[in-house]
């Protein structure tokens, strides 16, 4: 359903993605791995019309959507989850995600606000408290749960491990599940192999803004020569 | 004891009116990042259009109050005219871009409301049925005041419903902090924008609309409010609305029991708090780094240096420039001086802003410092003309290594809104330093020496002065030291990393280009023979950013183009009628049309015709 084909991005006169390709099915988890300024993060917000230099060709349900605003494409039913979070600091729990909040879709399932505090515990304890009160953890939960209230079909998940307690760890890749249950896709930067190994269908490894690898888990673990040369293991 | 509660009371009524017009303007700012000059133009029109109103349905209550809002919520439209057919366009455009467009509108919006209502000052009714005084411990207080002093916090309370319990309010109160965010969840910017400019411009409105009863409407209420109301938001914080109404409150109640020691100091004082208070909290009170996420990508252009044909060109023009005198009339030689006075003026802007990355709203108070100098030497010290040709740049200079020193600390709006702060400072110290620097009757009788007093002679000492500057400065971009300004301008961190004393350079930039600005100020006082404090007023630092901006910013040739352009388009366009209007559409067209600059703008259409021709 997202079909990402010889992709081009540039900041400034810095070219980061060379020729990116990569496709995504109905209700599938795909892990985007890599390295440090692989360029996990470029391609995602490539995706979602936040870069503003992009050649090169993203499609959705067939519809091209490279080049146009980042609001239309999330209204075709994508959402982001950004990798810093992004959690209005200012806003309580409760206005960050009736920010996010948008009208159901007929072809995702719909979120209420009740389903994500059953999915995120703490969000409902914190919910009149502001954004900058929360800890890691809690933004990241925030920053997923906010997404969810758009109703996507597919989420672009940039990160969601990175510098938050194991424990945390362990229960976003049962969001992911829960996530992967109730229908939707998920393309999921990752610097850990483990976690994404968890929570994923497939992986792709990018390096240097390219390409490297594409495949099954257990293909990636029978080449140790692949994610030693693209991935800190 | 009762006269300074009374002296309280009109402090907070002044407060009040302030706290309107800044708070749109905080509004506007926080949510799309403009810096609009054209707040101090919705707060006229909506005064302008009361007075209409007000004297149509005279005498009612219902009438005024009706008149007030109608006048409002007009001005709320015309805001959304404005930014449906300009602002819009120039969202992503750098500062400069949307100072000098929105600038254009307040020369528009001026002469269409000189069209509309003349010229003359206009005397509205009171309100009535509040336009006696009450007597409070002694003192007489008008009724009017009591109710300004109770419309400014029930306006604050207003708003503060408005962003805490509508899904807008919350969606503005989130784009405040980061904008791009707020559309990748799916919300249309456009109309987000729209909609927060709308209300600012009712807001101004608003504001204009509430002094009918207590001011005369005139055409000068625009620029008038406009810098106070600068301070304002930026005291209280960019976008923090409690944080206006705090510092109006600070602004105007310190000003009510300042007048009372010392008479003079109304002008400088808001200027004093607001520099002292962003050294102290770099974002305001109240404010806010905001987000970078989505700023717009500065196109990380190179210089273009200047090609070998335009440097020919140039090359030509300064020779017949040199040889003019033996051809030209005198009034032309006069022309020519000004023009490259300008031409150093604007290089010298160019220098700081498009070579040190730092922009500035306030370049006037170098080029006026300079004047002053050198006049008062042959006034005071009865220099000489040389002697005070070099003491005049000293001052200059002076003056940009210690404004510099608090500005190279801040960058973006900030120190555009210091830049501007520390002009204004020194703009209201020469108008009110009448024994000192004349006020406003200026200072008279700076005429060249003898042997340079013919208009030819004069002539090649303004040629000599400015061409050498303005060849020094090229030097000094080319120099190492220009290479490193201008690494720090695309990547401080990066060069801070590499070991450059980011501060120390941009502070020697900031002096360098202060001290040529303020040679162009030497050269201007003796064509002239006298200075006069508009030298440094808003009008002049703004003169010099069109200029920039007509020339093209990225081209190290673009101030002398534009600067060129600008003294011949002026020369022309004001001896038309509503030459306001003329050259507000001009700017306009510029911006919109042909963001790099005129020769940017050129060059794109002559290939557009080449490519429709083939
Ligand atoms: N706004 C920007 N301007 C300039 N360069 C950028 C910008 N954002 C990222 N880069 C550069 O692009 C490259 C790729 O960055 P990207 O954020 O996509 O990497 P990443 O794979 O997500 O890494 P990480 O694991 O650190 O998040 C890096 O070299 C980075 O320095
Ligand atoms: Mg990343």
């Amino acid at each position: 359903m997202l079909e990402v084909t010889d992709l081009n991005a540039r900041y400034g006169r810095a070219q980061i993605l060379n020729g990116v390709s990569l496709s995504l099915g109905e209700n599938e988890v795909v892990a985007l791995l890599g390295r440090n300024g692989a360029g996990k993060s470029t391609t995602i917000k490539s995706i979602m019309g936040l870069v503003q230099q992009t050649e090169g060709h993203v499609t959705y349900d067939g519809q091209e959507i490279l080049g146009k605003p980042s609001h239309v494409i999330c209204r075709t039913g994508l959402g982001y989850v950004p990798e810093d979070r992004r959690v209005f600091g200012d806003l309580t729990v409760e206005e960050n995600l009736e920010v996010g909040r948008r009208a159901p879709r007929p072809d995702a399932p719909e979120w209420t606000l009740d389903h994500l505090y059953e999915l995120f515990p703490n969000l409902r304890e914190r919910r009149r408290n502001l954004g900058k009160q929360l800890s890691g953890g809690e933004q990241q939960m925030l920053s997923i749960a906010r997404t969810l209230m758009g109703n996507p079909k597919l989420v672009l998940l940039d990160e969601p491990s990175e510098g938050i307690a194991p424990v945390i760890v362990e229960q976003m890749a049962q969001v992911i599940a829960e996530l992967k249950r109730e229908g939707l896709s998920v393309l999921l930067s990752e610097q850990n192999l483990h976690f994404a190994r968890a929570v994923s269908d497939r992986a792709y490894i990018i390096e240097k803004g390219a390409m490297r690898y594409e495949g099954s888990f257990a293909d990636l673990d029978a080449k140790p020569e692949v994610s030693n040369a693209y991935l800190a293991v | 004891m009762g006269f300074y509660f009374a002296q309280l009371l009109t402090g907070l009524a002044n407060a009040s009116s302030l706290f309107l017009i800044a708070s749109g303007l905080s509004i506007i700012f926080g949510v799309t990042r403009i810096v609009n000059f054209a707040h101090g133009s919705f707060y006229m029109v909506g005064a302008y259009l009361t007075y209409t109103l007000v004297t149509m349905w005279s005498g009612s209550v219902l009438g005024f109050w009706g008149g007030v809002i109608l006048a409002a919520a007009a001005v709320g439209l015309l805001g959304l005219v404005i930014e449906l057919t300009i602002l819009r366009r120039i969202y992503k455009a750098p500062e400069l871009f949307q100072l000098v467009a929105t600038f254009g509108v307040v020369l528009i919006v001026q002469d269409v409301t000189l069209a509309i209502w003349g010229a003359e000052d206009l005397l509205g009714p009171r309100a009535p049925g509040l336009d006696r005084a009450v007597r409070i411990m002694g003192e007489p207080i008008p009724e009017y005041d009591l109710a300004l002093i109770a419309i400014g916090p029930a306006v604050l309370l207003a708003i503060w419903l408005l962003f805490h319990r509508t899904r807008w309010g919350v969606l503005v109160r989130a784009a405040t902090q980061d904008r791009e965010m707020v559309g990748a969840l799916g919300v249309n910017q456009a109309w987000l924008f729209s909609a927060a400019f709308v209300l600012g411009a009712f807001l101004a409105g608003l504001g204009g609309a509430l002094q009918i009863p207590r001011e005369a409407v005139s055409l000068q209420m625009d620029l008038s409010i406009i810098g106070e109301a600068f301070v304002v938001v930026v005291i209280g914080g960019m976008g923090s609305v409690s944080g206006a109404f705090v510092a109006a409150v600070l602004i105007s109640v310190l000003n009510a029991f300042a007048i009372l020691v010392f008479p003079q100091i109304s002008i400088v004082l808001p200027f004093v708090v607001m520099a002292v208070v962003l050294i102290v909290r770099p974002y305001g009170l109240f404010g806010k780094p905001g987000s970078e996420h989505g700023a717009p990508e500065e196109p990380d252009q190179p210089l273009t240096l200047m090609s070998q044909r335009s440097a020919m060109v140039l090359a030509t023009a300064v020779a017949l420039l040199a040889l003019s005198p033996a051809v030209a009339a005198d009034f032309t030689m006069i022309l020519l001086v000004d023009v490259m006075v300008a031409t150093l003026f604007a290089v010298s802007l160019h220098f700081m802003m498009g070579i040190g990355g730092m922009v500035s709203f306030g370049h006037a108070a170098y080029f006026g410092v300079g004047a002053y100098g050198a006049a008062m030497a042959v006034k005071f010290f009865d220099f000489g003309m040389l002697p005070a040709m070099v003491f005049g740049p000293v001052c200059a200079a002076t003056a940009a290594i210690f404004f510099g020193w608090f500005c190279v600390r801040l960058s973006g709006v900030y120190l555009a809104m210091l830049t501007l702060a520390a002009a204004q400072i020194l703009w209201g110290v020469t108008f009110q330093w009448q024994d000192f620097t004349g006020g406003d009757d200026g200072i008279l009788g700076v005429w060249p020496a003898k042997w340079a007093s013919s208009d030819q002679v004069y002539f090649y000492v303004a040629f000599v002065l400015c061409i050498g500057g303005i060849w020094f400065l090229r030097r000094a971009a080319h120099s190492p030291f220009g290479y490193t300004l201008r690494g720090i301008r695309d990547s401080q961190t990066r060069a801070e990393a590499i070991g450059i004393n980011t501060n120390l350079h941009q502070w020697m930039g900031f002096a360098l280009a202060g001290g040529f600005a303020g040679l162009a100020g030497v050269v201007f006082a003796f064509s002239k023979g006298s200075v006069f404090p508009d030298s440094l007023g808003i009008a002049q630092s703004i003169d010099g950013l069109i200029m920039v901006l007509l020339g093209g910013i990225h081209a190290l040739a673009g101030p002398i183009f534009g600067a060129v352009a600008f003294v011949m388009i002026e020369d022309w366009v004001t001896r038309l009628d509503y030459w306001r209007f003329i050259f507000g559409a001009i700017i306009l067209i510029v911006v919109l049309l042909a963001p790099d600059g005129i020769a940017g703008g050129v060059r794109r259409l002559l290939r557009a015709v080449k490519g429709g021709a083939a």
